[in-house]
């Protein structure tokens, strides 16, 4: 007797689990998977915005009022760790030697002149322009995320169990949910982009590729819980162009590509990767090199230059930084990108930090945990400026082009422009730079060329 | 509590740290983060390949000695106790101490940071910077860029002025006498913003 009861009990427990599946199953469909495939949207994540801003506006002011009972002083929004005198190298000299009298000759040395240098250097080790933004951003105030929090202090009861029921919301119920949403995204990417590719070469085909890429990638933003503000829709990169923007993550291209279509350009991996980069190939023309191929410059330019010339194919969607940064600011523009001569439409993206932290720190987490901590953080929210067209002028060689277009996406997205290699991050600065220190101090040394020759008559 | 940064007990004998250098315990974290951030191969400590990585620093023009500060007399290694007691020098100094005789002078104080940048010159720790030592600061200073007889002449220039018991030498003493304008205390600390 108690056996069966027993399997009838099991029989019972498992239908009504099949049966609160099929119910979570179309309602996911329902509320988040339609809309995204015909692009309209039932105001759920709007709301779902609202609340977390109003609970983050709370939490801030909680923390406040408890760090002014404890007179803790706190900055400004400047994102530097050290406060740095602006000064040049020669003002700051000069300031080292006001107390002495001036000598006949332009150019002195004295035993305090070392000291601009040595307090240069170690703010250099404390905090230095360039490595600071390959590491993420910190808030001026805690979102209630663990991982951002650096003052640690203990504030009150309350403040704790709001982040205690915000971890239990983000791990349990929106992280599993935000998995299955960009698998399904990725999985329907492969089977459409595949389906479509086995059509003839219509007009249709082109129409079909590029509604099935927008709605996968749809799909996966909302797997990630994207909120995306486009702006100046009317300057989008047209067929025959290459799309230029700054990056701050591998999320930037679903980012994008949410409002267009793009051929990509990359290498061709193997795995998923390589299944997701195959198929996607197949329903519409996208540029994926072999490893080897990449070093051959030539050919790489030929290539880009083929597909920007047919005007039937899909802009270019390029990162000239070649790495990602941080997002507080943009490096060197690579110059390959320029000398290809199509018309440049410029993108900036700027991430919104109060929500969660976009950045990909390569160095620190690999792609699996990197997309663990998206979909574990509140939402990502992002603003996307569509910058007007530009092209190469007279007289203006790829270099100069690029550092335009870098200062013109600076400028939008508020980035702070910087003329540094990202690819530094990996390698050593030249040894011009360090001439070019040197003959700076010289001229306050032993004066410049002009004081000596004008003395020596 | 999950509230609570893990760095800070990640980091051995914090208090110790606090005590001796004044740092607060957000600046020994801050720095803690950096010198992981150094320490690529993640040993725990820094060689001065990992300083090199540092591109302004590379083009410092006495980039090399102020690395080769961090590292005492035969060590190769510097770990982040010795990191902090270093980067402790440059903190700007406690305007509000009482001047406590019996108390030992602490790391931060105006003759302290001269004491620090006196090293930087006198590389033998002899106590005196001769002049073939100047003459090495001046050369890493400015190299290609002039002469060795505009070397030379500098660098006597320099001992005539600052040397005043004309031994040729220029003695902590000395070294501090010619420095009494120069706002030390500004020049020579860093402040943290946050």
């Amino acid at each position: 007797m108690c056996d069966r009861e027993r399997s009838v009990a099991m029989e019972d427990f498992w239908a009504i689990v099949l049966a609160g599946l099929k119910v979570w199953v179309c309602l996911i469909v329902a509320l988040l998977m339609v809309p995204a495939m015909f692009g309209f949207s039932l105001g759920i994540s709007e709301t779902y915005m609202k609340i977390l801003v109003k609970i983050l506006e709370w939490a801030t002011l909680r923390i406040q009022t408890v760090n002014k009972e404890q007179q803790i002083l706190k900055s400004s929004s400047f994102n530097g760790l050290v406060q740095r005198d602006d000064g040049s190298m020669e003002e700051e000299l000069r300031g080292l030697r006001r107390s002495r009298p001036k000598p006949p000759v332009g150019g002195d040395f004295t035993l305090s002149d070392c000291f601009y240098f040595y307090r240069r250097g170690i703010e250099d080790i404390i905090e230095d322009e360039v490595t600071q933004r390959f590491s993420s951003e910190e808030l001026v105030s805690w979102n209630l995320l663990t991982r951002t929090n650096i003052d640690f202090q203990y504030i009150s009861l309350k403040l704790t169990m709001v982040w205690g029921l915000g971890v239990f919301v983000r791990y349990c119920i929106l992280a599993p949910l935000r998995i299955m949403l960009a698998s399904i995204g990725l999985t329907w990417l492969v089977i459409g982009t595949t389906a479509v590719g086995f059509l003839p070469n219509w007009r249709l085909k082109s129409w079909l590729s590029e509604w099935v890429h927008v709605m996968c990638y749809r799909i996966c933003a909302r797997g990630l819980s994207c909120t995306i503000h486009y702006h100046n829709k009317e300057n989008r990169p047209r067929k025959g162009g290459i799309c230029v923007a700054n990056h701050t993550s591998p999320i930037d291209i679903v980012i994008l590509c949410n409002d267009g279509c793009y051929a990509m350009v990359g290498q061709s991996h193997g795995g998923l990767m390589g299944v997701l980069q195959r198929a996607m190939a197949r329903s519409c023309p996208h540029i994926w090199f072999e490893r080897a191929d990449m070093k051959d410059r030539h050919l790489v330019t030929k290539r880009l230059t083929d597909h920007v010339n047919d005007k039937t194919k899909l802009p270019i969607l390029i990162f000239p930084e070649g790495t990602c940064i941080n997002n507080t600011s943009v490096m060197m523009f690579k110059k390959g990108s320029f000398e290809i001569g199509g018309t440049i439409y410029p993108v900036a993206i700027k991430y919104d930090p109060q929500f969660g932290d976009a950045f990909w720190n390569s160095a620190k987490y690999n792609m699996v945990s990197y997309l663990l901590r998206m979909m574990t953080s509140w939402a990502i929210v992002c603003n996307v400026w569509y910058l007007p067209a530009m092209h190469q002028q007279e007289g203006e060689d790829a270099v100069q082009f690029a550092n335009r277009v870098k200062s013109v996406i600076a400028h939008q997205g508020g980035l702070v422009d910087l003329s540094w290699d990202g690819g530094l991050k990996r390698a050593k600065v030249k040894d011009t730079y360090k001439e070019e220190q040197q003959k700076k101090y010289s001229s306050m040394v032993v004066g410049s060329e002009e004081d000596r020759s004008s003395n020596s008559d | 509590m999950g509230s609570t940064n893990s760095t800070l007990s990640k980091i051995p004998n914090v208090e110790e740290l606090v005590q001796e250098t004044g740092f607060t315990p957000a600046h020994i974290v801050r720095l803690y983060d950096r010198f992981e951030a150094l320490d690529k191969e993640k040993t725990g400590h820094l060689r001065p390949q990992d300083f090199g990585a540092i591109n302004r620093l590379a083009i410092n023009p006495i980039g090399d000695r102020i690395i080769g500060a961090f590292f005492s007399p035969g060590q190769e290694t510097v770990d982040f106790h010795s990191f902090v007691r270093i980067l402790a020098h440059f903190r700007p100094a406690d305007k509000k101490r009482p001047k406590d005789p019996s108390m030992p002078e602490p790391v931060n104080s105006r003759t302290s940071k001269l004491k620090f940048a006196f090293q930087l010159y006198d590389q033998d720790k002899d106590g005196k910077i001769s002049r073939a030592e100047l003459l090495q600061v001046l050369r890493s200073m400015l190299e290609m860029q002039v002469t060795e007889e505009q070397l030379e002449s500098i660098a006597d220039r320099t001992i005539q002025e600052a040397d005043l018991d004309t031994d040729d030498a220029i003695s902590f003493e000395e070294f501090r006498k010619s420095l009494e304008k120069v706002n030390i205390d500004h020049k020579m600390s860093i402040r943290f913003l946050r």
